[in-house]
Formats: structure tokens, sequence, C-alpha cells
């Protein structure tokens, strides 16, 4: 799929839920399917400066697309990080780079969309994004 | 306070953060900008002589308040932060410490201004542990006491813990073993009566906006004897006597101290803020908080794996907790969403939490506008979080 269409089958899957409790409640069940980041990246280097939670983020290329493994000690930032890895993960760094990122205001995230929010939403997509600039310099 | 957020009734326990604001000091603020708006010190005309003696008569009342024994002692400041600031910065230059001792339980402004202050006069940092329910170790403050720390700089209470440290008698022992003694009132100010002659402190500094009044200002009080000895910390405007291209001499007490133009509405929203203070039974006000402190601990203390980081029996004004299995910051974030306001994360006190092993608490702080009806809406929605989280 491409991302376009994982962000548009997302904002369908949130908007089952009107109610914010049931789309939390969905945000940490979700967060339970991230693929966990490998304990040797686990480290300093590998972890996103979000004031309050740690975040841990690794990403591989393969074969042009670009793979990521995440973790953190906070149900609800684990659940964000795992949507963001759900629409990148398996693209190519182009895509990822060009990606438009409006659909999580579409399912109410925006407020986490802040850049002095302090579960550092922003820096996981940058985060993300320098991965991306990283391997397509290199693909 | 009959606002909503996300269509609930708001129910602000974050007043360690700042408290809000009585409409009496919002109006003292307005009414500033609308008649009296001036610059201070300077003019000779008749709004700067009103504002002058505005701004001055407000130092007079913030002296009275903590019993300072001259106004002159009171300098203001942008608030608690830039008052330690000052002092590190002025008295590293007066004294160059080699030794300044802290507790183990400030708040980063409390603690970096010293730490690098003494490291840049190639000194070293000591620091006086506490127990496991947050309890300062007084022997152990005692015996780095006699390593000769210059300075001894303390929070009165703690704004992770709500410990109240018993500063009277670690001043005492302070001047006993020839230090001088910096006291961190942030979060004291709005809760327990103080008295800066009866503590002997050489320094207290707080913040207004802790204590009902606008933000921007806030005091450091200091002995005569001391700000006369001390450098100025910043220089233009206000703090010059003469100028020449050769020399500058300094002004007097306060106003070497209070480089270019001051906050001068925020100062008369302080004096108000005082003032209605002074309107109340503080000895009601304290009875009322500290009630809520006890009916919160008492009632989170059924949800299971609760743990409060804090117990100290001297406790003032705020709960902080930890629930195992639960970040603080998915529990923060969830009852937001239920209207309730707290703190979450470290509370720029990263030694404490590194002390507990915890990544942060959930922090529950009151003013004296909070009712028991607002914590039982904080206990449901912990509890209906917690749930929700497991």
């Amino acid at each position: 799929m491409t991302i376009k269409e994982i962000q548009d089958s997302i904002v369908e899957d949130f908007s089952m839920f009107d109610d914010w409790m049931d789309r939390y409640a969905m945000l940490i069940e979700m967060g339970k399917e991230c693929p966990i980041i490998d304990d040797q990246y686990r480290d300093e280097k590998h972890l996103i400066n979000g004031c309050q939670s740690r975040v841990w983020l690794h990403a591989e290329l393969k074969d042009g697309k670009v793979y990521f493994t995440a973790d953190s000690d906070a149900v609800i930032t684990k659940g964000i990080i795992y949507l963001l890895i759900k629409v990148f993960s398996g693209q190519t760094p182009n895509d990822i780079l060009s990606a438009d990122l409006s659909f999580l205001d579409e399912i109410g995230l925006k407020e986490h969309l802040s850049p002095t929010r302090s579960n550092g939403l922003v820096s996981m997509v940058k985060q993300m994004m320098l991965y991306a600039e990283a391997f397509k310099s290199i693909s | 306070m009959d606002q909503q957020v996300y269509g609930k009734p708001l129910v602000y326990l974050d007043n360690a953060a700042t408290t809000q604001k009585p409409l009496c000091v919002i109006e003292r603020e307005r009414d500033y900008y609308l008649h009296e708006n001036c610059n201070i010190h300077r003019g000779v005309h008749y709004l700067s002589q009103m504002a002058t003696e505005a701004y001055e008569h407000a130092r007079q009342t913030v002296a009275r308040f903590i019993d300072a024994k001259e106004s002159h002692e009171i300098v203001f400041t942008r608030g608690t932060t830039e008052s330690l600031n000052l002092l590190a910065s002025s008295l590293g230059q007066l004294m160059s410490p080699q030794k300044i001792l802290i507790t183990a339980m400030e708040h980063h402004s409390n603690l970096v201004p010293w730490q690098q202050m003494v490291q840049r006069c190639g000194g070293q940092l000591l620091v006086a542990p506490m127990d496991d329910k947050g309890v300062l170790d007084l022997q152990a403050y005692e015996d780095l006491l006699k390593q000769g720390p210059q300075i001894v700089a303390m929070a009165h209470v703690s704004n992770t813990l709500g410990t109240v440290n018993p500063v009277k008698e670690m001043i005492r022992l302070a001047h006993q073993y020839g230090a001088i003694t910096v006291v961190d009132g942030a979060q004291s100010i709005a809760h327990l009566p103080i008295d800066v002659q009866d503590l002997d402190c050489d320094f207290f500094v707080f913040s207004g906006h802790k204590m009902y009044a606008p933000m921007g200002i806030g005091c450091l009080f200091g002995k005569t004897e001391w700000l006369e000895k001390m450098p100025p910390y910043q220089f233009g405007g206000e703090m010059v006597d003469t100028v020449s291209f050769e020399k500058t001499t300094f002004n007097k007490l306060p106003f070497k101290f209070e480089a270019g133009t001051p906050n001068v509405g925020a100062a008369l929203g302080l004096e108000t803020a005082i003032q209605f203070l002074e309107h109340l039974d503080r000895k009601a006000v304290e009875d009322h908080e500290n009630l809520l402190v006890k009916t919160t601990m008492e009632k989170l203390s059924a949800i299971v794996g609760m743990h409060f980081v804090g117990q100290a029996p001297e406790h003032s004004g705020l709960v902080s907790f930890i629930i195992d299995g639960i970040h603080p910051y998915d529990l923060g974030t969830i009852i937001d969403k239920m209207g309730v306001a707290v703190r979450t994360g470290h509370h720029c006190a990263e030694p404490v939490m590194t002390r507990f092993g915890i990544p942060g608490t959930v922090r529950t702080s009151f003013a004296l506008y909070n009712t028991l009806e607002e914590v039982d809406v904080l206990v449901k929605a912990v509890t209906r979080a917690a749930n929700m989280l497991r």
C-alpha cells in the first residue's frame, strides 16, 4: 500500500470512535503491535528526546525500502510511534520524505503536533525523516 | 475557574506550576496600564511620580509581608529563577566559593546556577541527602557543613515531594559553621507564613505567579549587609549613579540590582495579591490546603499499585505519586481529557527522580480555591485512567 492508502485506512479506523477515550484505548491497543526495537539499539544513540517519555527508534534499509523498529516506556507514546511506523515502514526514502502528515489532524492527534508538546511527536517525525534522508543518499 | 476543557469543568490542580489569578490582581494590573502607565524613577512629571510611588509602595508591602527589616532589602526580579541566578552570579564574584551545599530535593533553578558558579570557581557542590520518605537527613547535613561550604542553598518546600524542610534549624546550623544561607521560597510563599527575620536567612527568594500574582515578577530578599557588599548583576538604566567613559558608580540599594525598566504593572499586581492573602485568615487557608492534601492521599491510596513520592510528615501543598506499571505521562494525558490538569514528568528536579529510581511522577498541587469536590473528580479520573492503562 502507498503511504496515502495506509493513512486513509488509519483515519477510517479512528473515525469509528467519537469518544476520545475509545480513540486513546485504540491507540494503546495498537501500540502493542509495534515492531519492537532490538535490545542492541536500545541506547542513548537511538533515544529520541521527548521531554517526558522515552522513545527509541531504529531504521534499516532493505531492498531500497526503510524499515523502522521502536519502543517507548509510555503506552500512548508507543501507540503514536507505531502509527508513524505503520505509515512509513516499507516505503522508499523518497516517498517518506514527500509524505503529507495531515492524517494526524484527522484522527485527533493534532494537539500532539505542537512543537512544545512534551511527547515529542515532532521529534519522532523529524528523526524518521532524517533516517530517510540518510538512506536516500546511500541508495 | 468556571472554565470548561473538552466539554468538562476544569479541575485545576497544577498550582505549584502557577496559580490562577484573583480578579482584583488582574484588575490592578489592568488599571495600571489604563491610568498609571509610565516609566518610573525618571520623569519629573505627575504620572511618573505616581507610578514611582506605587512601585515603591509595592516594595514596602512585600517587605511587610515577609517581615523584612527594611524595604530596600527587597529587590524586584522576574522570579525565583532570576533571583537565584542573580545571587549565584553576584556571590560568585564576591566570594569565589570553593564549596556550596544544597539539598537532594532542589528544583533545577536552585541547583544549576550554584553548580555552574562553583565549577567556574574550581570548587565543589555538596548535596545533603534525604531518606525514602523525602525527609532531609539533618545529621548528614550537619556533617557536610563541617566541610566548610561558604553558601548553603535550600528549598523551603520541595516542588516535587511537598516536603517542608526545617529551614530555621538548617539556617541556625549553617550560621554556626560560618555559611550564608539562601532559602528558595517558591513553593512555600503561597502556603506558609514567612518571617525572614525569624528565620534569620541571609537571602529568601520567591515568584509572584505562584502566589496569585502576575507572571514576570518575583523577589529577592537579602540582608542589607550582604546586598551592600555584593557587586551588581546586570548593568545599565536604573542601577547606575554616575557614568563617564572611564568609570561608573552604582546606585544605592535596592536599585543597584534593578537594571533596566522593571515590570511595574506586575509589581503592583503582586502587592494586590499580597493584600488579597492578608485579608484572608491564613491559618484557615493553611488548614484547608492541608485537608485537601490529606484527603487526596487517603482517597488515592485505595488505587492498587499507588505509591506516594514524598511522604514527609511535614508536608505542604501537593501530592506526588506513581502507579505500578503506568507511565506518568500516560496517566496525565488521559486525565487531562477528563478535565483534570496536573503536572507529569520530572518537575525540573531530575536528581530527585534519579534518587527514587522513577521516570517522573504525577503531581497534584493545590491552591486555596480548590475544593474537596475537585479531589473527588481527581480520584475518579485517576481510577478510571489506571484501569484503562493496565
